[in-house]
This record gives structure tokens, sequence and C-alpha cells, in this order.
């Protein structure tokens, strides 16, 4: 697969413009997230009222990928219940790994589908994960997640 | 391509470079494509490229020459052994050290570093002693004398750099104290290309009576090393950074420093007589190659050594001179390129970044057009600092690349500019 083909207008605009970029006021829930390998380093804010996210941020510093992964996946989660949320970042992880073929079954991946390119390359896979796990971590009130060496979450993905 | 006509470091106009019967001998440059591309190489100073040389060396010594050495009195053992301390000449008169015994083989230039920091540093380092570095370091240059300052209680100085990426000499010349026990410097800084001048660093170091040592990563692919006029006390390289395999490196030491260092692992080779009450440990540079050593390896990073002789060194500068030249007007042509290290004596390493694109979406997108970077930290964690920047994009270049390549990687670096503008 060409990279390039990755690289498509939605992914390069939420690049450019990080939507639910910050810090969520007197949030419930946070989580870093650390990929030392290229650096990925982003930071996961929300707000639980009832079971629901009412709100949810990010910010940090990464690559393309990373970031417009973490901004199409606070569009995607806000609102949402924290099992409902869940499964997304499960759904999002088995199409990333290549578990997943969005062209078939049924799933609630929407736009994220266009992600789904990123299986096929194998150094970029942890940049479009990370944002989902340290979203799954703060829902876990776990404070930090990497993904390289013992806490690597994807060791066996 | 047409051959550049050369102006060589001595200033006599050679011969012409022809890069074409070069790049023949590389098998890998011909052989692979990236995404229907032809491959652009530019990430030398990871890990070079093998000539067809040095593989049917690795092949012939495999097919007929291999047994453990120094231990046999069959055939094979001592055409094995025969071979690999050959191998050790070799490396002696590439870096024109005095003699052979001064020439240990390890794993590769992190070892040699480490062995340094063993074998002299904890025999002669102790609390309260400061060794001196730069801030141009790899972490390989910087972690094993911090493991030591820690074990020790001794002080790691850094010196200074400035915007270009060069050592400040003023800085570097004021950090020496009576408590000064070891300097060790790169040659070349791997994440700026920067070349530091290291035949100054070791008269001002030994003016103090102080040893140095210098990791030469980065250099011997690029130009001439000569350890006696530099009169440096270690210096180290790496196999797979100058065309050989990996798996080998090199530690020169002057002979009477080895001499009173401590040996840096026990086991075989490394000793004359065991008997569970006393070891007797054997002389140099046997005393710091226990175990089997990289056999085919050294032999075969001496066939490189070999190549890179016969191609020539003086040559090889002044080629790379102009593709490093051409590679950093091309890439200033670019809006929005920031080139990362501008010394003034650079070998052909250009770090970049592209605006605000992180490298690593820089590096996937070159590679869709056949070209290989390196983007990263480039294990230089410091010198990123430095400069303000998580991670840069890298080329290195080596004497096989060619204009047209230079012109493959702006075009890409172009694209990426483009596309994020
Ligand atoms: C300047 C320098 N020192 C040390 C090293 C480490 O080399 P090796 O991994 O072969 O030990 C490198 C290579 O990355 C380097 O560029």
């Amino acid at each position: 697969m060409d990279s390039t083909q990755l690289y498509q207008e939605i992914i390069l605009d939420h690049n450019k413009k990080p939507r639910n970029w910050g810090k969520v006021e007197g949030c419930t829930h946070k989580s870093e997230g650390l990929n030392p390998l290229c650096g990925d380093h982003i930071w996961v804010t929300l707000k639980v009222v009832d079971d629901a996210i009412e709100n949810v941020a990010f910010e940090g510093k990464s690559c393309a990928i990373c970031k417009a992964s973490a901004s199409m996946m606070t569009t995607a989660v806000k609102g949402k219940k924290l099992a409902e949320a869940d499964a997304l970042v499960q759904e999002f992880r088995e199409m990333a790994t290549g578990k997943l073929d969005v062209g078939q079954g049924t799933h609630h991946l929407g736009r994220l589908t266009v992600f789904a390119g990123v299986k096929d390359l194998p150094a970029r896979v942890k940049c479009a994960i990370l944002p989902w796990h340290t979203l799954h971590a703060a829902f876990a009130q776990e404070a930090t997640i990497s993904t390289e060496g013992a806490n690597d979450p994807f060791a066996n993905a | 391509m047409s051959a550049l006509p050369l102006q060589t470091p001595s200033g006599i106009i050679a011969a012409p470079f022809d890069v074409e019967p070069i790049r023949a001998d590389f098998p890998i440059l011909g052989e692979v494509r990236v995404n229907g591309k032809p491959l652009a190489y530019l990430d030398n100073g990871a890990s070079s490229q093998m000539p067809q040389q040095v593989i049917d060396r690795l092949v012939r010594y495999q097919t007929r020459e291999h047994a453990n050495i120094h231990r046999g009195v069959h055939y094979l053992s001592a055409t094995a052994t025969a071979a690999f301390e050959a191998a050790r000449v070799t490396v002696q008169r590439f870096l024109n050290a005095r003699q052979d015994r001064e020439i240990v083989f390890t794993s590769n230039v992190t070892d040699s570093i480490n062995l340094v920091a063993h074998g002299y540093g904890r025999a002669f380092i102790g609390a309260g002693d400061e060794i001196i570095i730069t801030h141009l370091e790899h972490h390989a240059n910087i972690v094993p004398w911090q493991m030591l300052c820690e074990e020790k209680g001794a002080k790691l100085r850094v010196a200074p750099i400035n915007d270009s990426g060069e050592v400040i000499m003023e800085e570097f010349e004021k950090l020496f104290s009576p408590r000064t026990r070891f300097v060790s410097v790169t040659h070349v800084a791997n994440a700026l290309g920067t070349i530091n001048p290291v035949r100054e660093m070791t008269e001002i170091a030994h003016r103090h009576g102080v040893p140095i040592m210098i990791d030469g990563a980065q250099a011997v692919q690029h130009m001439a090393v000569d350890v006696q006029a530099l009169d440096c006390d270690f210096y180290a390289f790496t196999g797979h950074k100058v065309f050989g395999p990996t798996g080998v490196g090199v530690l020169y030491g002057k002979a009477a420093l080895l001499e009173k260092m401590r040996p840096f692992r026990g086991g075989g080779d490394m000793i004359l007589s065991v008997t569970f009450e006393k070891t007797t440990y054997n002389v140099i540079p046997y005393k710091f190659e226990a175990g089997t050593p990289p056999i085919s390896q050294a032999i075969a990073l001496a066939t490189a050594l070999d190549y890179v002789t016969g191609v020539g060194l003086d040559r090889i500068a002044a080629y790379e001179n102009e593709l490093l030249r051409y590679a950093t007007e091309s890439l200033r042509a670019i809006p929005d390129v920031r080139i990362i290290g501008e010394a003034q004596q650079k070998a052909s390493v250009l770090s970049f970044n592209v605006g605000e694109v992180h490298p690593h979406d820089v590096g996937s997108l070159l590679n869709d057009d056949g070209v290989a970077v390196r983007t990263g930290h480039h294990c230089a964690q410091p010198v990123m600092d430095r400069f303000g920047v998580a991670a840069t994009a890298r080329a290195s270049f080596a004497f096989y690349n060619t204009l047209a390549e230079v012109d493959q990687l702006a075009a890409s670096v172009r694209r990426v500019q483009k596309l994020f503008a």
C-alpha cells in the first residue's frame, strides 16, 4: 500500500484543524499516551456524566496520522455511552490491525474507515491506534500508556 | 549519469568520479524497487549496503574456511585464524595504527565504547572525577559514561554547540579541570553531519594530560582516518556503516593504555591460564576478545575496508561533498524546508524538517517515492532538544548515491510540502 492513499483530504484536514483540541474543564477521566518510537505523545481528557461522554478533548505532539485519528475519535465518541465508545475502540483496533474488513459485516466506524489502509503500513499502525488506546486507558482510569516495552498493549495485537 | 570532476581535499583535480561501475558492485541497489519506483537509499548513516565483493567473501569463508579460531590444530581452524588475524592487519593499516595488537574486534561501536568505559573508566575514574563529552553525541557515547558516573560518583561535563551545530571550542577547553580524567567525542555527528575538529580536541585533551576517545562510527566511511596523525588514545567504529556486516566493531587503543586496562568480559580466549584460585589474562588485543569473536564478520569487514580504500577515501570525500552541496541547495529551494545542522565542516548527512509536518509523515510519503531516509531523534535526543525539534528527517549519502537520487529526494520533499501546505 502506498501511504499517499492514507493522507486523504479528511486526514489532512483534521491534522491541520484538529477538533476538540485542548483539555476538558473539570474532567472526570484522563490519560496520557506515548509512542516512544516516533515520539507521538498525547493527552486525552473527558467528562463522563451518567455513563455518557459529555465532553472529550485531546492535545499533544504527534504525526498527522495520530493527530487526525485523535481528532476524528473525539468527534465520534462525544455523546456516546462508555460501553458504545469502548466497542468503537475495539472495532478501530481490529480495523487498524487488519482483523476487521470494513467492507464486510456490520460495524460503527463510519468515516473512520479512512484509516483502514494503515493496516498495510506496519510502522504506522501504532500512530493510528494510540489515541484510541489512550481513550480506553482513561475509561479504566489508567494514568499513562506506552506502545513500547512491557506495557505494549499491542504486543500480541 | 555523467561523471563529476572532482576537487579532492588535497586540492588536486582527480579523475572524474564514475558512480555507475560502483553502483554495479552493490546488488541491492539494482534489485530493489519500492512501490514500483527505483530505490534511492539515503539511510546510509543508519546502515550501509554491501558490495558483491564483501558478500562473496562471506560466502567463501562459510563454504571453504570456517572453524573456530585460536584453538584447533586442524586445517580449517588454522585457515580461519589466519584470515581473522589478516583482517586485524587490514584494520590496522586502514587506521594507520602502529601495531596490529592495538586493534580489538568488538561487536559494534557501542560495544567498543562500553569496553573503554569499563576497562579504562572503572579502573581509573573515581568519585569527583570528570568526563567530558559534547552535545553532539549519539546515545552510545553518552549512556556508558553516565552509567560509569553513576557508579563512581563522577561527573559528566558536556561541551555546548552553536546554532550551526558546531562545538564551541573555547567552551570545550574551559570544561577541563584538574579533575578531568577522560574525554570522549564523536568524529562526525550522526544527527547533523558536523565534523568535529578532533585533531585540535586531542591536542587540548593532551595539553591537560587527559586521554581522548573518538567515536568514528559516522566518519570512517566518509574520510581517511589516521590515528597516529590524530594522536588520539582510542578510536572506534562499526562494521555495518562502512559497507561491512553487522555484528562486528573495532576498537583502536594505544598499546600502553590497552595494557593498563582491565578486561571487559571474562571467558575463553582472553586468558592465558585459569585455576580456581587465579586467572592470568592474555596479552592485548586478546585480553579484550572473550568468547568466540565475529569471525566471518571481521574477515568480511576487511574486504569492505579494502574496497573503500580501492575507491579512495579522498575521492569519496570529494564526491560526497558534491552530493551534499547539491542536496543542500535543492532542499533549501523548497518552501518551508528547514535544514538542521549547517556546520562549516560537514560529512554527507542532511537533517531537515518540512514546516510543521512530523518527520514520520515525511518518511512515509518519501517511501512512496522510493526514497529511504531515517526519521526520528537519531539516538541523539540532546541534539534534537538543542534545536527545539522532537525529530528530523535525515538523508545520509554514500559514494554510491547519485545526483539523480538527490533530484528524486527533492521532488518527493516538494510533494510532501504541497500536500501539507
Ligand atoms: C556516532 C554514532 N555512534 C554510535 C553509533 C552506534 O552504532 P552501533 O549501533 O553499530 O553500535 C552510531 C550509529 O547509529 C553512530 O552514528
